[in-house]
């Protein structure tokens, strides 16, 4: 058995406490202003949920304004990957002639571990109304199994 | 053009609500673009979520509300959350130079886009200088 060192705690909590702190500024701003600015908002587009049932797990993505033909979903194991574009007002319109310019905008991609794994051959992709919904079946091995208890 | 509402954090999981009628129905403000184009105004708003049933757009006395009502039917247990999907509710206050008769609107993957077009007594003039 360990000796009980007391700096060991003390070191511990000071991790946490600098871990609560470590995005501290940046919640101020609204994810979608930052969500594209290269160090300030890395790998955080698009924000995601993520859902499970007995089968199945679900990610939705806030997408809003993104080309669905841009998307391009890769899953690989518990690993998956959204990648797509999204498509400012700016362009031809001239900077000088933005009365607000809120909606950010440019290339993204997002790596989602999950916390189990899928079967990666019936993955379902939807795009509705700006939402991305994913439908991954879960593995054959990562179900639970149930167990049945013989009374002798 | 002036806005009505103070911008607030917008998309967060749990947004604020609406101070100024005091009920208690969470909303959320939605990033919007405003840009001048020859003919007039153009307002683009971020609504994820929303189908045209739930979306109401009007203008009362010079003001331009777009109120989203958010309508996904989550497909199970949410196991970990970022964003949450509440109502969208943002006001402007418009310019008299807008034709309010011919706005028009469009939604599509998530994006309201509005034309605002500018009454004709707005518009530039080209003014001919005749040459004597």
């Amino acid at each position: 058995m360990a000796e009980w060192n007391p700096f060991e705690g003390m070191e511990a909590l000071r991790r946490e406490i600098d871990r609560a702190f470590q995005d501290f500024g940046l919640r101020e701003e609204p994810a979608q202003r930052v969500a594209f600015l290269p160090g300030k908002g890395p790998r955080r587009y698009p924000l995601i949920n993520l859902l499970e049932d007995k089968d199945h797990l679900y990610i939705e993505a806030l997408t809003p304004g993104v080309n669905p033909q841009s998307l391009n979903v890769t899953v690989l194991q518990n690993r998956v990957t959204i990648s797509g574009e999204k498509n400012g007002s700016a362009g031809e319109i001239k900077p000088e002639a933005f009365h607000r310019n809120e909606r950010a905008s440019g290339k993204f991609v997002r790596v989602v571990d999950l916390p189990l794994e899928v079967n990666d051959g019936g993955v379902d992709a939807e795009y509705q109304n700006g939402l991305l919904v994913l439908t991954l079946p879960k593995a054959e091995k990562a179900k639970p199994k149930q167990i049945n208890i013989n009374v002798a | 053009m002036a806005e009505k509402t103070v911008l607030s954090r917008a998309q967060q999981a749990n947004p604020p609500t609406r101070e100024d009628t005091r009920s208690q129905e969470r909303y959320i403000t939605p990033p919007v673009d405003i840009y001048e184009t020859a003919d007039g105004l153009v307002v683009k708003a971020d609504l994820p979520g929303v189908a045209k049933g739930g979306l109401d757009v009007r203008v009362e006395n010079n003001l331009l509300s777009i109120r989203g009502k958010a309508n996904h039917a989550a497909p199970g247990e949410p196991i970990y959350r970022e964003y949450g999907l509440a109502n969208f509710y943002r006001q402007f206050e418009l310019s008299e130079k807008v034709d309010q008769l011919k706005i028009s609107a469009e939604l599509k993957h998530g994006v309201l886009t509005l034309n605002l077009p500018k009454a004709e007594e707005a518009k530039p003039k080209r003014i001919d200088i005749k040459v004597a």
